[in-house]
């Protein structure tokens, strides 16, 4: 059963692929979809980017053994859309092309800020691809259990599918396939809820009774409770920490701020981050009702012999509606992961394409717009095949909730820094961008290595897969870095910029910026067809 | 546009650098900032207390935060879900003085189209009287 609705789903994506790739002819469009995509399109295609498997069936299942601590993860991915709408979406719309480089090399030197900006987006989307992928294999094995589709073979397909949608339809398919993944996500997230409510005869005095009283082995634990999953010593700041990737790493996403790309002016971006912002917050208060419901009506010990943490929604779905249900929460969850995915191949391609070969390597003097596109379509393939790879050496056991923690870092410490000075500082530097971009990146990745994500020591009974890489006591005790690694990227930034001499040229160009940045004047337009 | 030729829509140039200066010299320009300014440091400045409110106290003092206080519902949760409601109003919030920026926008650039005109009718004159 679920077979079929995945098949449905790839069915659609595919049509909606072909009518892209027929429709759309030349650079704007297939890197922007012309710039022609509706403001509240897009706002559905911004949430559907960002809505990925890790808040569908991770959230779920934080909340499901963890409690209150995992709704937290819900409010900090809503309330980073402040940033978005109050800070980046409009002047990024209008000073820039189709890559957050653009935004920072309209004044500063091209070829350095771009290389290391390319840097960065590949590394987001690298890491943030891998975890998605690995969960992929995971998920549809275990879901297609019976009918003989392994790990190695789920990855493969959903990395030929991802290739194929931003190879042959760009960025018009890869919008439309969010669009379809949204609307079915958050139907499914509004069915599942009606059904928890419905197993509490509607009262939510009662629900909330029972989320007070949910049973954990022989004890009784309150799930409304904090401190379930952040304990003492380090639980706080690892708390903190998290807020401040999430609050400051989600405007600095590449493949969240390419959408803003795809629309005709700045105030149509900022009517799309106001939809995804009622989408988003819609669907993350409603992991109340799916990661409680789980905790409450399955169970911590029914989930854990039953697949793990991951698969509470889907389980949920299982007791509530029986298979079809079933096979229904998980085809959306499928179509969850692909659309990411293609999110996030296309943004990594572009930023390839468009900062590194085009403007570092041929110095912005390409013979023509479609060598840009056929670089890109080639790097599509590209990511997917080492996606593919990575994701089938790495296996399915490999513990991958680290690496969203880590794009959200690098995003937060290295991107949003660099965004942040090149829109509102004039005296801002290219050596100030480069440092900054240097020590985000590079300090995220070595605080990371040196955590428990990373480092610590096992029982000798723990399986060989769930084992830390480094069997030392971690270095550095907290999960997310981003509490260190931000104020590092700022820093790095700032004083890149001040040991730097006066760039006389930048200052110049700020202005030109500034005036553009925030009356559109000379900004990119809508293409015609 | 009145930087742009008509029919020029295809194929965006960038305007001459001259419209960049006129339009940083407005007065209404200096307004707009300003006016961006004076709604964008503050709001961001809230969210970001009221934001970060939420983790400290949670972290720092859980014991407070489960204070039930309507039924069973605690502090914390109700904190938490309170976070929603702020994001959403102050989306909103946006949305209105962002509409008065578009307006402000807009006539700067309106003014600089007449600007540009009476200045391309001085040069013409001067060729004449030449």
């Amino acid at each position: 059963m679920p077979l079929i609705m995945f098949l449905v789903f790839i069915a659609i994506t595919l049509v909606i692929t072909y009518w892209a790739a027929r429709r759309s002819s030349g650079a704007s469009a297939y890197f922007a979809a012309g710039r022609r995509i509706k403001g509240w399109q897009n706002g559905i295609a911004v949430a559907g980017d960002y809505m990925s498997a890790a808040s569908f069936l991770g959230i779920a299942g934080i909340i499901a053994f963890q409690g209150y601590d995992g709704f937290l993860y819900s409010v900090g991915w809503l309330v980073a859309y402040l940033t978005v709408l109050l800070v980046v979406a409009e002047p990024l719309r209008n000073a820039g092309k189709y890559t957050m480089a653009d935004v920072l090399a309209y004044r500063l030197r091209p070829r350095p800020v771009r290389a290391m900006a390319a840097l960065s987006t590949l590394t987001v989307s690298t890491f943030y691809m891998i975890a998605q992928m690995v969960g992929a294999g995971t998920l549809v094995a275990l879901l297609l259990k019976g009918s003989g589709i392994s790990y190695n073979w789920a990855v493969t397909i959903v990395g030929v599918l991802m290739v194929a949608y931003v190879v042959f339809g760009g960025m018009l398919a890869t919008t439309w396939v969010q669009i379809v993944k949204a609307v079915l996500l958050i139907a499914g997230t509004i069915l599942l809820s009606v059904l928890v409510l419905a197993h509490f005869d509607f009262s939510f005095n009662a629900f909330f009774t029972a989320i007070t009283q949910v049973k954990d082995g022989d004890k009784v634990v309150n799930f409304l409770q904090p401190g379930l999953r952040y304990k003492p010593p380090y639980g706080a700041l690892d708390l903190i920490s998290l807020g401040l990737a999430l609050i400051f790493g989600t405007a600095g996403l590449p493949h969240i701020l390419v959408r803003f790309y795809t629309v005709p002016d700045a105030r149509t971006a900022r009517i799309s981050v106001v939809w995804a912002m009622a989408i988003i917050g819609s669907f993350y208060i409603m992991t109340t009702f799916l990661g409680f419901g789980a905790a409450t009506i399955l169970g911590k010990g029914f989930i854990s012999t039953h697949g793990g943490t991951n698969m509470s929604a889907p389980l949920l779905a299982q007791r509530l509606g029986g298979d079809i249900f079933f096979a229904f929460i998980s085809s959306i969850a499928f179509a969850t992961i692909l659309a990411v995915v293609a999110g996030l191949t296309i943004s990594a391609s572009t930023s390839f394409a468009h900062d590194f070969y085009s403007n570092v390597i041929h110095h912005g003097q390409l013979a023509s717009p479609q060598a840009e596109v056929r670089v890109a379509r080639i790097t599509a393939f590209v990511v997917g095949a080492v996606a593919i790879t990575v994701a089938i050496v790495l296996g399915p056991t490999f513990n991958v909730a680290f690496l969203v923690a880590l794009a959200f870092a690098v995003a937060a410490s290295a991107n949003l820094p660099v965004i942040v000075f090149s829109l509102f500082w004039k005296r801002f530097t290219t050596e100030g961008a480069v440092w900054g971009l240097a020590t985000g990146l590079a300090s995220s990745l070595a605080l990371i290595a040196i955590s428990p994500s990373i480092m610590g020591v096992d029982a000798p009974t723990v399986a060989a897969a769930a084992r830390h890489l480094i069997q030392m006591k971690p270095v550095f005790p907290l999960e997310n870095p981003g509490i260190v690694s931000i104020p590092l990227g700022f820093l790095g930034a700032y004083l890149g910029t001040m040991l730097s001499r006066v760039d006389a040229d930048s200052e110049a160009r700020f202005t030109e910026l500034e005036v553009r940045a925030h009356t559109g004047l000379g900004s990119e337009k809508a293409t015609a067809h | 546009m009145p930087v742009q030729p008509p029919g020029a829509n295809t194929a965006p140039k960038p305007a001459p650098p001259s419209d960049w200066d006129r339009v940083a010299a407005n007065q209404e320009f200096k307004d707009l900032m300003a006016a961006k300014a004076r709604f964008i440091v503050p709001a961001t400045l809230f969210f970001i207390v009221y934001y970060f409110t939420l983790p400290i106290l949670v972290g720092y003092a859980p014991r407070f935060m489960s204070t039930p206080v309507a039924g069973v519902l605690n502090l914390a949760y109700l904190f938490a879900l309170s976070q929603f409601f702020m994001a959403w109003t102050m989306a909103w919030l946006y949305m209105r003085a962002a509409a008065r920026f578009d307006a402000m926008g807009k006539k700067i650039l309106a003014t600089l189209a007449v600007d540009k005109a009476a200045a391309d009718k001085e040069t013409a004159k001067e060729k004449e009287r030449s």
